[in-house]
């Protein structure tokens, strides 16, 4: 059982920096800011929330669990939040689309 | 419990990744592609803190990723209440606006 979860830890690790990739690959690549914001908002949240699905059963005590989920709660929020604004900055500041 | 060395790897895997989306911050053409480059730092930090503070088994680090989350989110906000505003001719669409009205 122990072996199964440190292998459901690495598979999803590796998913997650995987993601991790795409969103860097895609903010470097992407020819506009506004798919750029697509790339990046996509790839860090699932990277991170992947990461800490992953990171839950080696976590040892509930409490650090929670605290993981906590994490990622706040990270979902703010950059879904973020991702708006920062959209809206650059509609205003970029060349016409 | 699984040996560390693979967390802390991929900690340094993500970190890696993160300092070569780093290059944005200097070609970038605007500041909105700049600041996603720093958020993107954030997230990638913040995971690998995390994948750390697991690896060593040492709670603490799991609250300096939650304070980093807190920061980078301030961070982003902050460049958006200091961007420039919209100037006349600068909404497309025919001057349409659909800014909120708590701008």
């Amino acid at each position: 059982m122990s072996a199964l979860l440190d292998l459901f830890t690495i598979v999803v690790v590796l998913a997650g920096a995987v993601f991790f990739l795409a969103g860097v690959v895609g903010l470097l690549r992407f020819p506009d800011t506004l798919s750029r914001v697509h790339a990046l908002t996509k790839a860090d949240n699932v990277g991170l929330g992947l990461v800490v699905i992953a990171l839950l059963p080696q976590a040892g005590s509930m409490g650090t669990g929670l605290k993981l989920l906590l994490v990622w709660l706040l990270v979902l929020l703010a950059s879904a939040t973020v991702g708006q604004l920062i959209g809206r900055v650059a509609r205003r500041a970029g060349p016409p689309a | 419990m699984m040996s560390p060395e693979f967390l802390v790897a991929s900690a340094g895997f993500i970190m890696i990744t993160v300092i070569v989306g780093l290059a944005r911050i200097l070609y970038g053409p605007g500041d909105a592609d700049r600041i996603m480059a720093a958020q993107l730092l954030g997230t990638g930090g913040i995971t690998s803190l995390l994948l750390v503070g697991i690896a060593r088994g040492n709670p603490a680090v799991i609250d300096v990723a939650l304070t980093l989350a807190m920061l980078a989110a301030f961070a982003s906000i902050a460049f958006v209440k200091h961007a420039p505003a919209a100037q006349d001719g600068d909404e497309r669409a025919g001057g349409r606006r659909d800014d909120g009205p708590g701008r």
